[in-house]
């Protein structure tokens, strides 16, 4: 498993690098520069050449990217120009926020889509099968920003929200710092319910899909019979016996979805107002902030490599074969 | 037996004329039905596809009925819109009573008076590698490829079925904020203009946008997939990690980087949609090409001395790219939603052209009090992604033989 650990870390190594390059060239093919986009056009050309200057942009191309490079492994990512702080720490505040909402929502992806999934290969043909089958094709092709939207027309219906207070936007209520600990908890939680359900449930329709499809595929095999007859219960035998077969294929849709995930983390975070790095890379874009968008265009990539190398070593991690076959 | 199976003209026999008696005459009242109404015979017999044309053909003859004044100021000098609308009309009815002739008689005949099950379809009795005959008895994907049909019907034909004019904006204060009405179904939006006839466009602009962006990724993925099979080595493992590095991207931040860089209009939107969709294909084709290179019947063209080429496009692609179609189909879909999504957050189609995704954004900020400016186009979109998905299901489905319960 450590050997095997250490390969898929190294490979990850040269994509980094890729990704890296990969954000410097869409920087440098863009008509224009930094300067030219978002400064003032009265300012006299010997200034914006001084600018230019100032942010190395005279220098040779190679240079340029050895340094993006560097920028990149020290962690110094540049200056925001719209925030007038560090990049560095802009990103800071933006990253903890879109992996707690992209945590909750791929949990809820994962629970929600293989219970879903598991009862419709349960009662397969059944009308509750049939039912769950047309809605997940049809949430499957809900676009995410729009059941937002339509999420937060729901709870702000007077018939709705006279029971069910949640908030639609932000992540924090206004007398959030005068709050204990569980009120902060609780206070969070209320406002990740809405963007959670958004962002995942498009998703959680895709896990259903798959896993009902896995689930029959496993029930069919001998030893589900021999399971069966056995005496042990029907619950015994799907959930002990069938389930943690069926899951096998569903760890590796995590690679699949993870990136569907964090594209939609912008939609989404615009939506709901979330500060995190969707919301910063949009932002950035609006006000033409180049250091924020290519820092956080670098960590979306570096984000799914990573969660990619998570779903390698927990798909190793729970079917040895991999690990094996390996060598 | 209920009437319902019998041939409704009369045209079909005895129950004991069917046996054994695959190609029967027919009477001149069901010749008759299927120019008076094309399809009805089928879709009585209780397919999908007699349904569609039976539905075409009466949308077509409403519409030039309906319209009449408009088709009359078309010919009298109308934009390129209104003629292709014109000749979708003229086309259209043309079609559906040979289509009722062509492939929906001889079904009906070989079935003696048309029992429900069975295929459909023109390759009746398969051929390719996909199996039609699956596909046909798919009932998802017979839902989803009459509700496609029905959508490109209604996008070709947009210029006479509009209401109004998406764009006009006639005493906005007057007519703006309407609620749904027999006026305006939809309602009107914040310039008083009417959703349904904006709805209705934006279908054109989605659609258009999704299958040419496809056809550049299928081309770019095709190209990539089959240089990287075919070569092998190096060229082999470095393009695989190219694609393994986009694919690192989640797609709508790559297509948020590369549009912000650029001035957004509809042209630009199509061409990063499609630069960003290719690498699946890629991976399926290379694959393809892959197990395909080694089978009896490329050696024997290698054998017989065929250059690269050759091999490539006359023996490798054409058995490479079923799997492509399923793909593409199933891709139109994303895209579609990847541009509602570059719409709505303002970087894909630039207002006041109407784009699905653009209606929603401008609904948001009035949501609470005018919703169905931003609920109806949402409704479209998840109405055309739907039956895309149907018929890349049904499309994949007929390709495996596993899956339509045939073996089971």
């Amino acid at each position: 498993m450590l050997r095997y650990t250490g390969r898929r870390l190294l490979e990850a190594v040269p994509l980094l690098l890729g990704i890296v390059t990969l954000t410097f060239i869409l920087l440098h093919v863009a008509p224009g520069d930094p300067t030219t986009a978002y400064f003032n056009p009265n300012i006299p050309p010997d200034v914006l050449e001084q600018m230019r200057r100032n942010l190395g942009l005279d220098r040779p191309l190679p240079v340029q990217y050895l340094d993006w490079l560097r920028s990149f492994f020290t962690g110094h990512f540049g200056y925001s120009f719209s925030q007038h702080r560090p990049v560095a720490a802009v990103i800071g505040d933006a990253l903890p926020n879109t992996l707690l909402l992209s945590g909750v929502s791929l949990v809820l992806i994962f629970v929600l889509g293989c219970a879903v999934g598991i009862v419709q290969a349960v009662r397969q043909y059944s009308a509750l099968d049939q039912v769950l089958t047309v809605g997940a094709l049809t949430l499957y092709s809900v676009p995410g920003f729009w059941l937002g939207l339509m999420l937060i027309l729901l709870v702000s219906a007077p018939a709705v929200s006279s029971w069910l207070h949640l908030p639609i936007s932000g992540m924090t209520s206004i007398g959030y710092d005068s709050m204990g600990t569980w009120g902060r908890i609780w206070d969070q939680v209320r406002h990740l319910v809405l963007p959670t359900i958004a962002l995942g449930l498009a998703s959680a329709a895709g896990v259903a899909r798959y896993m009902r499809g896995s689930m029959l595929e496993v029930i069919r095999q001998d030893y589900i019979r021999t399971a069966r007859a056995k005496g042990l219960g029907e619950r015994e035998v799907i959930l002990g016996h069938a389930l943690r077969n069926a899951l096998l294929p569903v760890v590796s849709l995590l690679g699949l979805y993870l990136p569907l995930l964090f594209g939609g983390t912008v939609v989404i975070e615009v939506v709901f107002s979330w500060p995190g790095m969707g919301r910063l890379l949009y932002d950035g874009i609006l006000a033409r902030d180049y250091p924020v968008v290519m820092a956080a265009t670098f960590l979306f990539g570096a984000l799914v490599v990573a969660g990619n190398l998570v779903s390698d070593l927990l798909y190793a991690a729970v079917d040895p074969r991999v690990r094996y076959g390996e060598r | 037996m209920s009437g319902r199976e019998r041939d409704p003209q009369g045209g079909g026999p005895g129950p004991d004329a069917n046996v054994g008696a695959p190609r029967r005459p027919e009477g001149p009242g069901a010749v008759l039905a299927d120019y008076l109404l094309p399809g009805a015979r089928a879709a009585l017999a209780g397919r999908a596809a007699g349904t569609a044309v039976l539905g075409a053909w009466v949308l077509l003859w409403g519409v030039g009925v309906l319209r009449a004044g408009r088709v009359a100021a078309t010919l009298r000098g109308g934009v390129v819109d209104e003629w292709v609308a014109l000749a979708t009309l003229v086309i259209g009815l043309a079609a559906c009573p040979r289509a009722a002739r062509r492939w929906l008689a001889p079904v009906l005949r070989r079935e003696g008076g048309g029992v429900a099950d069975g295929a459909w379809g023109p390759a009746a009795g398969g051929g390719g590698p996909v199996d039609w005959e699956a596909f046909g008895r798919h009932r998802q994907a017979a839902v989803g490829l009459v509700l496609l049909g029905a959508l490109i019907l209604v996008a070709l034909l947009t210029p006479y079925l509009a209401p109004y004019d998406p764009n006009a904006q006639h005493a906005v204060v007057a007519t703006r904020f309407l609620s749904p009405s027999a006026a305006h179904p939809l309602g009107t939006d914040r310039f008083g203009r009417d959703v349904l006839s904006r709805a209705l466009y934006g279908a054109r602009i989605s659609l258009s946008i999704g299958f040419v962006a496809v056809a550049i990724a299928i081309s770019i993925g095709t190209l990539v997939g089959a240089g990287a099979g075919m070569a092998g080595g190096a060229l082999d493992t470095v393009s695989m990690r190219g694609v393994d590095l986009l694919l690192s991207f989640p797609r709508l931040v790559l297509l948020i980087a590369l549009v912000a860089l650029f001035e957004p209009g509809i042209a630009l939107v199509t061409l990063v949609l499609g630069v960003t969709g290719w690498m699946g294909t890629a991976r399926i084709v290379r694959g393809q090409v892959l197990s395909i290179r080694e089978e009896e019947y490329v050696q024997a063209a290698r054998a017989l001395g065929f250059g690269r080429w050759r091999v490539l496009t006359r023996h490798v692609l054409p058995n490479a790219l079923t799997p492509v179609i399923v793909a593409a189909t199933l891709g139109v879909g994303n895209t579609i939603l990847a541009e509602a999504a570059l719409s709505f957050l303002g970087l894909g189609v630039q207002p006041p052209t109407a784009s699905w995704g653009n209606m929603v954004a401008s609904g948001r900020d009035v949501m609470l009090h005018a919703w169905w400016i931003a609920a109806f186009p949402g409704v479209a979109i998840v109405l055309t992604v739907v039956s895309f998905n149907l018929v890349g299901d049904g499309l994949r489905d007929a390709l495996d033989p596993r899956r339509t319960g045939r073996l089971r």
